[in-house]
């Protein structure tokens, strides 16, 4: 809620509709962001005919939740590496919200005081990222590397070995599986990632900064003398990625009723496992929300279905594992027929 | 650096302002730790025992450990598996590949799905799991904690290996015997500041206190920080400081087996008692060498094989997890629920030459 204003502030007035979207119907259909929301529906189709529970709404509303921290950090994770860079001190700084949290609540702080704060740390976490990649010129994968140990380092500092766990139980229950929005199978939190990703869509998609985004992600040199204030908008990207990161800290929290500064270890790779799973290209420049989203999703809906069939762990993660795979080598390959295909056509013609 | 603009320093201005008035509105009206009050709903024991039903057919329990691939847990579960079929269940083990906070939710969520009749659970931390757990018991899934308890609100039964007087006392008894309660005597423990080992250790303190110990002389508790090297080094720090040392009790399996093998190499082998905690597996070698005559652990196949009778006593009702309630426990005979819903397994079981070869883990 608290970085509506920050992104709804870059929205220009007149939006013209995104050039991806255009296109044949064909080339909708063939593109792997479909693809993948159509794998989203198949498995949740096999789901709710295969196993008992699944289409339950509390079955529901628990997987959705069980993701919600990766799903909130994979919003502004998409437009970094859609403008081609990364953020892999996520997770750290989930980890550090988490240890400030109850750090912070141990030392008798009000809640309402520990929030701010701990956005402010993912804030300043993120203008660190920032500064390093476009004041030092580092790349933003040696960089975040390097404060992926920090922010870990920091939480440890902050809380050592312990963990928090008397909060209050109002505020628990506004993150917790089981409380949901009236009348949903919705949680408090799935909700608002819900908004998030809206307003994250439209600025993606519908505004002259995504567009900018995308620009910089295929050609950063062109877009700087285009007259895209390049670094300005890294910069804004990393802060944007360390508060959202902070706050799933917040989330995460309290919704295991236990601060820890290992809280959320790894998942920096589910993050952009999730984001590379939906199609958004490592490289830069391609992709869309919603194929993010989707990402997110099936990952999140495919652990829940396995577990509920008992599949082992290490299977789950060669599932995953295998669907990243396919999801960065599909793309290429297809790209690489096709090219064949023209130039046989082409070595054919004379 | 990256305020050279006046946009920069104006967002900085509202942030900072921003950030005063939370605090001042926080000052008069905040949530702290001292204001907000802790509920603890004490679940299980408000429904009625009944003593003399039978054990239900067909249960369905499930084995929650750490992190599975762990052989210790694995012992156990299996135990407990194998013992659901005596009494007609089925039991399964499911569980994380990581033994990380929040890793066991997902799978108490999805437990609660598929409408188990127990699920026992190793908690990797106290109170993430229990959210979950009481959600599991308000749709009358019976929850029991083993091997590591969680927040004592959020399941009916915790299954203790052994209580930590009995593991204390129990070794102090033992080393005594064999030193014929004679001369000076050392303990290696891990870390300074474990918690179970700390309370074993003041028991034992407490044990020496006793008459027949007065020619019993505890000189130096050495730490070894449950690392094989450094509890090795500490072995040879001990026998060069106190070369008329008659004994040393390790409670940690790292230390002991450092400790052994230390022992085994040198001039004291024989001379030197050692016992404490230690697995089989590790001591095997060294039982038959003769450089340890004995040492314990609790068995943990019956501590799996305890779990899944109290799992299966609860749903059929015949206990509650209320203080004073008793069960039977197949092959093991009858336990009795303690306070705060703790039933011990019982005295530590004792390996030496004789048994040695029966236990693998």
């Amino acid at each position: 809620m608290a970085m509506a204003p920050e992104t709804e502030k870059a929205v220009p007035a007149a939006p013209k509709g995104s050039a991806r979207t255009k296109g044949s119907l064909r080339g909708l259909a063939l593109r792997w962001d479909t693809a993948v929301g159509a794998l989203l529906v198949a498995v949740v189709v096999a789901g709710l005919s295969t196993t008992d529970g699944f289409g339950s709404g509390e079955n529901l509303a628990f997987a959705f939740n069980d993701i919600v921290e990766v799903a909130l950090i994979a919003l502004p994770m998409t437009l970094l590496v859609v403008a081609g860079q990364v953020d892999l001190s996520v997770a750290s700084m989930l980890g550090l919200g988490s240890a400030l949290t109850g750090a912070l609540w141990n030392a008798g702080w009000a809640f309402e005081t520990i929030v701010p704060v701990v956005l402010l740390v993912g804030v300043a976490g993120g203008l660190l990222n920032g500064w390093l990649v476009t004041k030092v010129g580092l790349p933003s994968l040696a960089v975040t590397i390097g404060t992926l140990a920090l922010y870990r380092g920091l939480a440890s500092v902050a809380l050592g070995s312990d963990a928090v766990t008397d909060f209050p139980q109002t505020y628990a229950d506004w993150a917790v599986d089981t409380t949901t929005v009236p009348g949903t199978f919705l949680t408090y939190p799935v909700l608002l990632f819900i908004v998030l990703a809206v307003v994250t869509a439209i600025v993606l998609h519908a505004t002259g900064l995504g567009r900018s985004l995308f620009a910089i992600g295929a050609q950063e040199e062109a877009a700087y003398f285009a007259g895209i204030r390049v670094k300005r908008i890294k910069l804004l990207l990393f802060v944007v990625t360390g508060l959202f990161s902070a706050f799933a800290g917040i989330v995460f929290t309290l919704r295991y009723g236990s601060a820890r500064a290992d809280n959320g270890l790894g998942f920096e790779m589910l993050v952009i496992a999730s984001v590379l799973l939906g199609g958004i290209d490592f490289d830069g420049g391609k992709g869309t929300l919603f194929g993010a989203v989707a990402g997110v999703l099936l990952i999140g809906v495919l652990k829940n279905l396995l577990t509920l069939n008992d599949i082992a762990n290490e299977v789950q993660v060669i599932v995953t594992g295998l669907l990243l795979v396919a999801s960065v080598l599909t793309p290429r390959v297809i790209a690489a027929v096709v090219e064949r295909r023209h130039r046989r056509a082409a070595g054919a013609r004379p | 650096m990256m305020l050279r603009t006046a946009a920069g320093r104006r967002a900085v201005a509202t942030a900072t302002g921003a950030l005063s008035l939370a605090l001042a509105l926080s000052a008069c009206s905040g949530t702290t730790k001292d204001s907000s009050d802790k509920e603890s709903t004490k679940a299980g024991a408000t429904a009625k025992a009944d003593p003399g039903a039978a054990l239900k057919k067909g249960l369905k329990l499930a084995f929650l450990p750490k992190q599975i691939n762990n052989p210790y847990e694995k012992i156990v579960d299996d135990a407990g598996i194998e013992a659901a079929k005596e009494f007609g269940g089925t039991g399964k083990e499911v569980g994380p590949s990581d033994a990380s906070a929040s890793s066991q939710v997902s799978y108490i969520n999805t437990l609660i799905q598929q409408r188990q009749d127990a699920i026992l659970v190793a908690a990797n931390d106290p109170n993430a799991v229990c959210g979950p757990l009481k959600q599991a018991m308000k749709k009358n899934i019976k929850v029991v904690a083993y091997d590591s308890d969680t927040a004592k609100e959020c399941r009916q039964l915790f299954i203790n290996q052994a209580s930590s007087e009995e593991i204390g006392r129990s070794l102090v008894q033992h080393l005594g015997e064999q030193i014929g309660y004679k001369g000076k005597i050392a303990i290696l423990s891990a870390t300074q500041n474990a918690t179970n080992q700390n309370t074993w250790i003041e028991f034992m303190k407490d044990e020496l206190k006793l008459p027949k110990y007065k020619d019993m002389k505890l000189v130096k508790v050495a730490y070894g920080d449950d690392a094989d090297q450094k509890s090795f080094q500490q072995t040879q720090g001990l026998m060069q400081a106190y070369p008329d040392l008659k004994g040393i009790i390790s409670p940690t399996t790292v230390g002991i087996a450092a400790a052994a093998r230390y022992l085994s190499d040198s001039s004291y082998k024989g001379k030197v008692v050692l016992n404490g905690l230690g697995t089989p597996n590790q001591m095997r070698k060294y039982v038959k060498d003769d450089t340890v005559e004995q040492f314990s652990l609790w068995n943990p196949e019956e501590l799996g094989y305890l779990g899944s009778y109290a799992a299966a006593a609860l749903s059929s009702g015949q206990i509650t997890g209320a203080e004073g309630e008793k069960f039977k426990a197949g092959t093991l005979g009858e336990y009795t629920v303690g306070k705060d819903g703790e039933v011990i397994l019982g005295k530590p079981t004792v390996f030496d030459k004789k048994n040695i070869d029966k236990f693998n883990f």
